[in-house]
């Protein structure tokens, strides 16, 4: 769908000179009406389906500023440490902001659908294998998602890889368990779980009940003595010390030492003085943050729109009584697939991963290999039919609203990876998965998602991927400079 | 990916097919390599390389002094500061 000569196009405002062929829009119309059709048709036979077009709509969104805005969580440390770029580390922190200022006004509203995660040396650890994953893969989770609405082959193996290592990991058992500590071991039977579980056979079960689950479950309103959702607790501790303090010092940290010296170059170009005042570094800061308009207004939309999106899915909860969209699924008659406690995956929010190892899990499942006799599966998420999995909708939806921006400025296209591109996709991939369950969730999940509600172990797995984009940009240099020299050899240097 | 001399003071980068980090961290290597006032073609065909790409740039003082786009494959004109 990429253009070609003599094909009919279309000016779209704002495709800045690039001539949009008809058929791209053609092509965006069918995939909207698509979704149209689905919301409206499955609202018509029952309407719980309410429920899981809310997900596709806000997965839709997502796709649209995820494209819009190159939004790859990625890219904010891997250029940094790789080409010193700023712009999507900015991005990032802007979205984090809003996220977590609409997040704060869920949050006292008594709406909120966040849970905070276990906070230990874990989410570093887990961030960090995450972190070299995204390097190797070239984008996030959510990265991947929608750069597979851009047509690009590499992104789908790397959600593949992703998918399949996580439904193998979840449920490793055999020579593994040898590798599981006596004490995690006899925490994990201690718990009590249901026998179908068998928690004692598994490395993540034991790993999760053993030791994740002995782990502080806190968020900042609770360290400074406040309720989530008292006023102080939303807006001061989760807000302002959780999130709005260590983003600013975090891009003060990455204006010193990645925009300073352009700005300034350019101020002493233009005639300015060499030497700074502290009125001349706010105006860097700020240059800094609005250098890319595209990725800030992105950040802007996905923060307020993962906000709401808690927000509307608490409000349907509320009026369907329900806390978990199992109930709904059993009382539309679907029962395959679900928890041992009835529940399936139901963030409430966005989320990347889960869904990702659910519909493999699913596909193991129907091919006679059980994968219901573990945590991760069997006693919290569940694998329901993908056709009627939320979080399943709000994922292909993100890939259709990337693919709706893309076609509309014409970049789309089919790109089939090359065996080099491959190699590196399965092995990011499958570093994503591994690091995506030992966190409990991706970028989007462990980090974006924690962070913006106040939970400490979101910035601890934050801390990991920054160490992990720097091994993996380090690979990366050492691969691109063999490469590069050569092609080097051929020229006259 | 392929680098070669076009002419004298004049290169070109090919790095179609590549995505993220790749385009960016060649146009990089590239440009350290070149002279001041010497013009480097990238072609890329991964959109968000180019925003990176286009950061770098403004950041570092190298001009970008042509960009067309031909679906989504961009061919950009970078001369060195």
């Amino acid at each position: 769908m990429s253009s070609a000569t003599n094909v009919e196009t279309i000016a779209l405002p704002g495709a800045e000179a690039n001539a949009v062929p008809r058929k791209n829009v053609l092509w965006a119309y069918g995939i909207v009406g698509m979704f149209a059709l689905i919301s409206l048709g499955t609202f018509a036979y029952n309407e719980y389906y309410t429920y899981l077009s809310v997900y596709l709509w806000f997965g839709f969104i997502y796709g649209v500023c995820l494209q819009y805005g190159r939004f790859c969580f990625s890219s904010a440390f891997r250029d940094l440490f790789a080409v010193g770029v700023p712009r999507m580390a900015v991005g990032i922190m802007i979205a984090t902001v809003l996220f977590a200022l609409v997040g704060a006004f869920v949050t006292a509203t008594g709406l909120s659908t966040f849970h905070p995660a276990p906070t230990s040396f874990h989410a570093v650890v887990a961030g960090f294998i995450f972190g070299v994953g995204m390097v190797f893969a070239g984008g996030c989770a959510s990265g991947s998602l929608y750069k597979a609405g851009e047509g690009n082959g590499v992104a789908v193996i790397v959600i593949l890889s992703i998918s399949v290592t996580q439904a193998i990991f979840a449920d490793v058992g055999g020579w593994t368990n040898r590798l599981v500590p006596q004490a995690w071991h006899e925490s994990a039977l201690s718990k009590g779980l249901p026998e179908v579980i068998n928690v004692g056979d598994g490395w993540v079960d034991q790993y999760l009940a053993g030791y994740v689950w002995n782990q502080p479950v806190t968020t900042y309103a609770q360290i400074m003595g406040w309720s989530n959702e008292s006023v102080a607790g939303a807006f001061l501790g989760n807000l302002m010390i959780g999130v709005v303090i260590p983003a600013t010092a975090l891009l003060a940290i990455v204006y010193v030492f990645w925009s300073r010296r352009g700005f300034k170059n350019k101020r002493v170009k233009a005639g300015g003085q060499a030497r700074f005042t502290f009125k001349d570094e706010l105006a860097g800061y700020w240059t800094m943050i609005m250098a890319s308009k595209r990725t800030a207004i992105a950040g802007l939309v996905l923060g307020i729109a993962a906000g709401l999106h808690m927000f509307v899915i608490q409000g349907l909860r509320v009026k369907f009584g329900v806390k978990n969209a199992g109930t709904l699924l059993e009382r539309m008659g679907f029962d395959f697939g679900i928890s041992v406690n009835g529940t399936v995956f139901d963030p409430g929010y966005w989320y990347v991963t889960t869904q990702e190892a659910q519909w493999v899990g699913w596909v193991f499942q129907k091919l006679g290999s059980e994968k219901m006799d573990n945590i991760y599966f069997g006693f919290v998420n569940g694998i329901p039919n993908p056709a009627i999995n939320p979080a399943d909708w709000m994922s292909l939806a993100l890939i259709g609203g990337a693919a709706v921006m893309a076609l509309l400025h014409n970049e789309f296209k089919f790109k089939k990876p090359t065996w080099e591109l491959a190699t590196w996709a399965i092995i990011g991939g499958a570093l994503m998965g591994i690091g995506s369950r030992l966190g409990l969730g991706c970028n989007v999940g462990a980090f974006f998602v924690r962070v913006s509600q106040g939970d400490p172990s979101g910035w601890l797995f934050g801390l990991g991927m920054i160490g992990g984009a720097y091994i993996g940009v380090k690979f990366f240099n050492w691969w691109t400079e063999r490469k590069m020299a050569k092609e080097f050899a051929s020229c006259d240097f | 990916m392929k680098f070669e001399k076009k002419a004298e003071n004049e290169y070109l980068l090919d790095v179609k097919g590549y995505v993220c980090p790749h385009p960016q961290i060649y146009t990089k290597k590239a440009l350290e390599k070149l002279e001041p006032g010497d013009v480097l073609e990238v072609v890329f065909d991964n959109p968000s390389s180019g925003e990176s790409i286009s950061t770098m740039c403004d950041i570092t003082g190298n001009e970008i002094v042509g960009r067309s786009q031909e679906g989504a494959q961009c061919n950009w004109n970078i001369q060195k500061a």
